[in-house]
């Protein structure tokens, strides 16, 4: 029963990278770049929700919403300004580029609402635990509405790439943007919406991460950025199904190896998993191999 | 498409190592230097007070309260004795030991006379080491760790040490039988936590309590803490102790209230500002114990004195122990001052050798303590007092006297 409790809790907390995870793969595979400051953006949907809902009392969907309007603009904004410029350089320079909006994002935060951190309240608040099996198990609503919001976005996401115009557009340029662009895709207008979905998703997965692990403070994407990052890697970058199955399994090793082996080294663990599975299958769990011909 | 993945991971790797260390450390841009500067001519130069703490960055809190403690006594003294005794000047170190080192040159380019920093230990060690060898007075409102004092024959804590909180939480618990199945969460990144915890299972033992479980967490991982709080439920422990910072505590509370787990949560003086944290519900802080030198709700002259003023100065903050030992390291000094120890014109080096004698012979009241005395070392012997939250406020516990 104990192993249920930490079972669900590690896809919970999974399923949150998940969801970051798919911010980045997304970006990846799209625009071949690591997006390094989308952990950040989810920082500063956290603190919209933080605001709107907790200290205005908004209902959560309408505070919600609002932040994955703002973080939309924001990221199609970031993307215009920071990384569009640099379409055609090296990609080590877009890199560098990322890791600066990350930190302008953070000091940023932390000039407008300082570092002292904030208890973040939960958005389904007031709804009781579910308790199974005669009150052995005791599951919080956050986890299950966590795990329930991952499996939503994921199936629409997919369904919305398979099956629009806009999503075939996507795939398109992720196979090949130079021949994208001579079938007529708007590449740059792709990548807008690449980011704007990302960034929506980000708030998203900033009110159920906060909701979960309720400390907010302007480091808080920070660490589960780079978490999500190393499980879409996992995962395979840019497959989105990589990502889920990435985050899935990285939440899960995390928080088991937490609870069975040691609290200290859990860390240490996923980027071990991490680079054996890199060893054997460098592309991740279900990345494509692309042969490049010469 | 196989390198550009080895690249990029290798540059995330960098990164989370860099994150590792500097989450401390880079998220602060600019140093925020903050003086006070004199604004009457009096009858004789000030003396030169330098202050070290990390007023931006992950610890900001503590070393804005410290900042504005110091702040608050200096601008009390010079306004009661008619002329600037004292001048302050207050770096940012981002609790990192590099940019303390950086922050203490600065000073002493300045002038500085007497150091009252730095706030977080680590950069403590590093700072004390310098200033031991230049002989320049330190006396540190809140670096607890107990290799702090032990740096140098100049360094003295306005704080009690980590050891001696973890010894008198172990006798409290079992003298008071709080609970008998002893859970303990702490961070074993952290120095303080780590300290207070060693001592903690070491009386604990010595008294008969039996510790059930121990998990830890670090400064990366620390956003779920859901787990740990598990692991005690699990081993069924009826106290948990938390020698951990109040925001990780929070999470804490939180996390055990929602699975319904209900023990005696007892906490040391890291705890102190968890009535502050914004959003926080502070009614899951009921009931919870902790160890604190000072109370914000005392009512005590010299606390209510102290409060007040510091309330009226900074929009309406209520000031932490932080605040209150800073502002006693200010006052001890003048105490020193009154007694005639030491005058403007010494140099550093010759205050430093009078302080070190007249601290280790002196008694000092002040918000943090009454009749305090220094040892030898430079540690202070300050009584922790045992609190708990009622009501949002904190109340003497059983069995102490105010």
């Amino acid at each position: 029963m104990q192993f249920l409790s930490y079972l669900i809790s590690g896809i919970s907390l999974g399923s949150v990278y998940a969801l970051i995870a798919l911010g980045y793969t997304m970006v990846y595979g799209i625009a071949k770049m690591l997006n390094f400051a989308h952990g950040d953006v989810i920082m500063i949907g956290s603190y919209l929700i933080f605001f709107t809902f907790g200290s205005f009392g908004w209902n959560p969907v309408l505070a919600i919403l609002l932040s994955m309007a703002v973080c939309t603009v924001l990221g199609v904004v970031i993307e215009a300004v920071a990384y569009r410029p640099l379409r055609e350089a090296p990609s080590l320079a877009v890199l560098i580029t990322a890791i600066g909006v990350s930190y302008l994002l953070q000091q940023v935060a932390q000039l407008m609402w300082t570092s002292n951190a904030k208890s973040f309240p939960s958005v389904v608040a007031g709804l009781a635990p579910i308790q199974l099996f005669g009150g052995q198990l005791t599951i919080s609503v956050e986890t299950v509405v966590t795990i329930l919001a991952c499996l939503v976005i994921m199936a629409a996401l997919t369904l919305f790439v398979n099956h629009t115009t806009p999503g075939h557009a996507m795939l398109a340029v992720s196979e090949d943007r130079g021949a994208a662009q001579l079938m007529g895709v708007n590449v740059n207008a792709t990548i807008s919406l690449t980011f704007a979905i990302g960034s929506a998703l980000a708030a998203v997965a900033g009110a159920l991460l906060c909701s979960t692990y309720p400390t907010l403070s302007p480091t808080t994407g920070a660490m589960p950025g780079i978490k999500a990052f190393v499980a879409a890697v996992f995962g395979g970058i840019g497959s989105i199904p990589g990502a889920f199955v990435g985050g899935i399994l990285l939440g899960i090793i995390e928080n088991l190896s937490k609870a069975y082996i040691s609290t200290q080294l859990s860390d240490a663990i996923v980027f071990l998993v991490l680079i054996v599975v890199l060893v054997v299958k460098p592309t991740g769990l279900l990345g494509k191999k692309v042969n490049v011909k010469v | 498409m196989k390198k550009l993945i080895c690249a990029t991971l290798a540059a995330a790797m960098a990164l989370s190592l860099a994150a590792c260390g500097s989450s401390d450390s880079t998220a602060a841009a600019g140093s925020t230097a903050d003086s006070t500067t004199a604004t009457a001519e009096g009858a004789s130069t000030p003396i030169k007070l330098g202050g070290i703490g990390p007023t931006t960055g992950n610890n900001a809190q503590y070393g804005v309260a410290v900042q504005q403690g110091e702040e608050l006594a200096v601008q009390e003294i010079n306004e009661a004795a008619g002329y600037t005794v004292f001048e302050l000047q207050f770096e940012d170190d981002e609790s990192d030991a590099e940019t303390a080192l950086n922050a203490y040159n600065n000073l002493k380019d300045w002038g500085m006379q007497i150091l009252l920093g730095t706030v977080t230990s680590t950069p403590s060690l590093t700072v004390g080491a310098e200033a031991a060898n230049d002989n320049l007075f330190m006396l540190t409102p809140s670096a607890s760790a107990e290799d702090v004092a032990l740096t140098g024959d100049n360094i003295f804590q306005m704080c009690f040490t980590d050891p001696n909180q973890g010894k008198a939480a172990a006798d409290y618990i079992s003298e008071h039988q709080l609970g008998s199945q002893i859970g303990i969460i702490y961070d074993s990144s952290d120095a303080y936590s780590s300290g207070i915890y060693e001592a903690f299972v070491a009386e604990a033992e010595a008294n008969g309590l039996t510790v059930v479980a121990q998990p830890s967490f670090t400064a990366d991982n620390k956003s779920d803490l859901s787990t740990q709080v598990a692991q005690c439920q699990d081993a069924g422990a009826d106290l948990v102790f938390l020698p951990i910072y109040y925001q990780e505590a929070s999470q804490v509370l939180i996390a055990a209230n929602r699975t319904g787990y209900a023990p005696t949560f007892f906490g040391c003086d890291g705890m102190d500002g968890i009535l502050g944290v914004e959003g926080f519900d502070t009614s899951l802080a009921d009931g919870l114990m902790m160890l604190c030198p000072f109370s914000a709700y005392g009512e005590d002259e010299t606390t209510v004195t102290f409060v007040n003023n510091y309330k009226a100065a900074f929009n309406d903050e209520v000031p932490n122990q932080f605040a209150a030992d800073a502002y006693d390291c200010v006052y001890a000094i003048y105490q020193c001052v009154q007694d005639g120890v030491i005058t403007p014109d010494m140099t550093a080096s010759e205050m430093c050798d009078a302080l070190k004698g007249a601290f280790t012979t002196m008694t000092f009241s002040g918000t943090t303590g009454e009749g305090q005395t220094w040892d030898e070392n430079g540690m202070i012997s300050k009584e922790p007092k045992v609190y708990t939250i009622q009501d949002g406020a904190y109340v003497l516990a059983e069995g102490e006297t105010a």
